[in-house]
């Protein structure tokens, strides 16, 4: 009995195992970074913009998208630090344009752009616009799981647009 | 040697619990740096709720994120994101925290009156969410 309950933990970490460990669609979480970031919007994937992006964010928290989002300089270097280990490389995450060319939006990379065009998985206009997502800084209104730092498909979830 | 140390952290344990402050300690400690600037200062509910419903100059108060119930659950201006109740009557966590309430007077007195927040003025909002019942 003992053996096929094992065989029976054996074959679930088989099976389940490599679905759950979806390395892309995961990070590494940090409790300065949810905490610090994660009280005002969801704590976005790191490896969703260079470090150089990350940088720029970073110096600019006193007038951080409308509002003073200032950390300490203890918080800062931590966070600093965990966001420019964890930034992602692809050149599909550059943005030209403003700022120097430096991108501080996650919206405004090739790589989002393409990912959440319409059409795509049943997005449109309509769902942008819905109540139940309203700003596209709002991740977890489709990616349910977004806060523990999950987006993967198969917690994909879109609202109906209304 | 080792009972003495064991006893020294038998007192510590206390001392170090006793760290953690109530909203009242906030309260008391912003208004008697009031009361330094202004002698006979005492902090009012009433104009704590005034100042929670003024708008500032970004066209925003604190109760456009907060709401007009400090008690009810709030939604960020900006990103939509739910914030917990800010009263201590509904949410215990509020105000237990020096790193905390510093951090977020900072911030939020910024982005609502442009400046930071007087401590009169902080000694009147902490009355008046402590008056606020869930």
């Amino acid at each position: 009995m003992k053996t096929n309950l094992a065989l029976v933990a054996a074959a679930l970490l088989v099976g389940f195992g490599p679905a759950r460990a979806d390395d892309h669609e995961r990070f590494p979480l940090s409790p300065a970074y949810q905490e610090e970031c994660g009280s005002c919007h969801v704590a976005y994937p790191p490896r969703l913009l260079p470090a150089q992006s990350w940088q720029a964010v970073m110096a600019g928290l006193d007038k951080h998208f409308g509002s003073d989002a200032s950390l300490d300089a203890v918080k800062a270097k931590e966070i600093g630090g965990y966001l420019a280990a964890n930034a992602g490389r692809s050149e599909r995450l550059a943005a030209p344009g403003a700022n120097g060319g430096v991108n501080l939006k996650i919206t405004d990379t090739p790589w989002f752009k393409r990912k959440h065009r319409d059409g795509h998985d049943g997005l449109s206009a309509a769902v942008w616009k819905s109540a139940a997502v309203k700003s596209p800084a709002n991740c977890a209104a489709c990616h349910r799981q977004a806060a523990a730092g999950d987006y993967s498909e198969g917690n994909i979830r879109i609202p109906r647009g209304n | 040697m080792t009972s003495r140390f064991l006893f020294a952290l038998f007192l510590a344990i206390p001392a170090m619990a006793a760290r953690a402050e109530t909203p009242a300690d906030f309260l008391n400690a912003y208004q008697a740096e009031a009361r330094q600037a202004q002698p006979g200062f005492t902090s009012s509910p009433q104009r704590g709720e005034q100042f929670f419903r003024r708008v500032g100059g970004k066209d925003w108060s604190c109760s456009t994120c907060h709401t007009d119930n400090p008690a009810a659950t709030g939604k960020h201006a900006s990103t939509g994101k739910a914030i917990e109740p800010l009263a201590p009557a509904a949410n215990d966590r509020r105000f237990t925290r020096a790193d905390k309430v510093e951090k977020w007077f900072k911030r939020n007195c910024n982005d609502v009156v442009g400046r930071a927040c007087s401590a009169a003025e902080k000694s009147d909002v902490l009355a008046y969410l402590l008056a606020v019942k869930k």
